[in-house]
This record gives C-alpha cells, structure tokens and sequence, in this order.
C-alpha cells in the first residue's frame, strides 16, 4: 500500500527525468523541442476550449435541476431485483458525465456504508474500470472536428456495462 | 449524436428544474459551469504543453519510436487502417502507455494530439472513422491498471486494506476493455 503510493509519487519524475535524459543521450535540442512541442500542445487546448465550455454548462445544468437524482432513484427500484445495490445507481449514471462530481458520489458512499461493505468496494472497483463517456467523446471528437460519431456510444456504453457487471461479481467474491 | 445528446441535456435540464422549482440551483451551475470550463482549460493549457513538449523531445530522440515499435502487434491488430509509421501509432501508443500507468492528465493529451492526426488519415470527413471509433472504446473502457486515486480515498476513509481492490480492478478493467474490442472489431468488420 504504502509502496504503491510513494510509486505514484515517483512515476512523473522518473518519466520526465527519462525523457530528456534519452533526448540528451541522443544529442537532440531537448529545449527547443520541447518548446515546439509545447507550442503545438496549447493549440489544441484552446480549440477544445469552447467544446468544454458547452459541455460543462450541459452537465452543471443536468445536475443542478435534480434530474439525474431522480433518474438514480427510478432506475435504483428495479436494480434491487437483479442484485445491483439501488444506492450505486445515482454514481453509475453520473460516472458517464462527470469525473469529479463521480469522486464527490464515492466520498459520501465511502462515508455512509464504509470503504469495505459491498457497497464501497463495488463503488471502488466500479471507478476504476469505467470512464466519463460524454466528456471523452465530445472533447476527443472536437479534436478531431467529428459530427457523426457512429458506433462510439454504443461501443462505450457496452464496455461500461460490462465493467459495472465484473465489479459486482468480483465485490462479491471479496 | 452530440448535437441531439447536447441538446436533450439543455432542455430536460431546464424543464426539469422549473418543475421542481430549482431555477436558482440551474442558473447557478449554468454560470459557474462555464467558468470552471475555463479554469480546467487553463490548469489542461499548462499540463498539456508539458506532455506534448516532452513527447516532442520523445519523437526526436527516438524514443517514441523505439516504445511504437514495441506496441505495433498490438497496435496494428487494434488499428489495421493505419499506415506503420504513421504519427497517429506515436500518439496513440503514448495515449495508452500513459493510460496504463495512470497518468490521466498526460493521457489527454496524447489522445487530443492522435484524433487530430487520424482525422488527417480520414481526410478531415464529419464522420468518424473505424479507427477513432476504437480509439475512443478502448480509452473508455479504461485501461488504468492501479487505480491510485481510489485507493488514496479509500485510505483517507478507514480502510482496513485499501490496496486490496487492485487485483479486482485489474479483471474488472480488462473485461470492460475486452468487451470494447470485440465490439469494435465486430462493428469494424462491415464498413
């Protein structure tokens, strides 16, 4: 536990210590490299800026009103039956939108059942293996200035399903 | 798809909200949302010139190369479309090596740069290609293998044994990222 958190600690400054050392090795201008890569790194923020900004506003607005409480608490009636604690609904939808406001959801489960019931570890293991879908998708494919997104939804969806479904069966067996 | 996704969140937000009577909670989080946008975009400008500044350093040196060279099987059974040597595998290997590692913040990047680089292989068209519909399942399929956050919380909270999710986030991870490339394969097979 405790090496794995000093790991983490460790692992930016090695790679970035490995990085120009290999570039310095291998005498290339490491500075002005970096600064024309640097350079080329910005542009793409600022185009994904305005993106952001919309999709932002669209979850804050989405949260605020109350729906995706309400949502939780709909979904949560049915999910019982088929094993799936009715609490872990809200943060399984609002995984899909929101990393830190999926953080905030953790933190209060966390608090109220404890961090090994079922219910924590399946929140644990949950978080580990999904992502936020719509921040992805809209930031990556303003990126590439895509419309028509295809299959990704559908693709995205079924992976995180499956990871939901693994985190309840491997909770269980814990 | 955005467009009707974006749309739908407006307005059952909106709706939703004068139903329940939480107007001041909504234009709340419609100002403050917009702010925060821009203060992520400007902490993600600082981190984002960091990692492409070093990548760059990275492709010079032969670095990049060299970790490219050690995903291509990998890599071309996941992208068959693109060429080798194209920069679109030196982004996409970097997007996922720092995936794997758990370097999120330095995952964007490199994934930003390799949309961009596939939508020059897909002659800038709306309409995504195979490859960055794959792209995009694997990367949220999540392919972090230690999920160092969650076990921080997880200490920071009483847990007897914090680290005693790895080992089930690491099957759970790979089933979810398996899921996603045999749907993507599968959905690949026909366009």
């Amino acid at each position: 536990m405790k090496i794995l958190l000093f790991l983490s600690d460790m692992i930016i400054p090695l790679i970035i210590f490995y990085i120009v050392g290999f570039g310095i090795l291998a005498k290339t201008h490491v500075y002005d490299d970096f600064v024309s890569g640097a350079k080329d790194g910005l542009k793409t923020v600022v185009q994904i800026l305005p993106t952001l900004v919309g999709l932002m506003v669209g979850v804050g607005i989405l949260r605020a009103s109350g729906f995706l409480d309400m949502l939780g608490g709909l979904v949560g009636k049915w999910t019982d039956y088929i094993g799936f604690p009715s609490q872990l609904v809200p943060l399984t939808i609002v995984r899909m939108f929101s990393a830190s406001a999926a953080s905030g959801l953790v933190l209060d489960i966390f608090k109220e059942f404890g961090t090994d019931s079922r219910i924590g570890l399946i929140a644990s293991i949950m978080m580990s293996c999904t992502e936020t879908i719509f921040y992805t998708m809209s930031v990556y494919f303003m990126a590439a200035k895509v419309k028509k997104t295809r299959y990704t939804l559908t693709g995205a969806l079924l992976a995180t399903m499956a990871g939901v479904v693994a985190s309840v069966i491997l909770a269980g067996m814990m | 798809m955005l467009n009707i996704l974006w749309g739908a969140m407006i307005i059952i937000g909106i709706t939703y909200g004068a139903i329940t009577g939480r107007m001041g909670e909504v234009t709340e989080a419609a100002l403050s949302s917009s702010k925060e946008a821009v203060s992520l975009c400007i902490a993600m400008a600082g981190i984002m010139a960091l990692w492409v500044g070093l990548m760059e350093i990275g492709k010079k040196s032969g670095l990049i190369d060299l970790l490219t060279g050690k995903m291509r099987p990998f890599l071309h059974f996941l992208f068959p479309n693109i060429p080798q040597d194209h920069e679109a595998m030196e982004y996409i290997s970097a997007n996922m090596i720092a995936n794997l590692l758990g370097l999120g913040w330095a995952a964007t990047p490199f994934g930003l740069k390799a949309m961009e680089a596939m939508a020059k292989l897909n002659n800038h068209r709306e309409t995504a290609s195979r490859e960055m519909c794959t792209f995009l399942i694997v990367n949220i399929s999540s392919l972090q293998l230690i999920p160092v956050t969650i076990i921080a919380y997880r200490s920071q909270y009483g847990s007897v044994n914090p680290a005693a999710i790895v080992a089930p986030a690491i099957i759970a991870t790979s089933i979810s990222t398996l899921t996603g490339v045999v749907f993507s394969k599968i959905m690949g097979k026909g366009s």
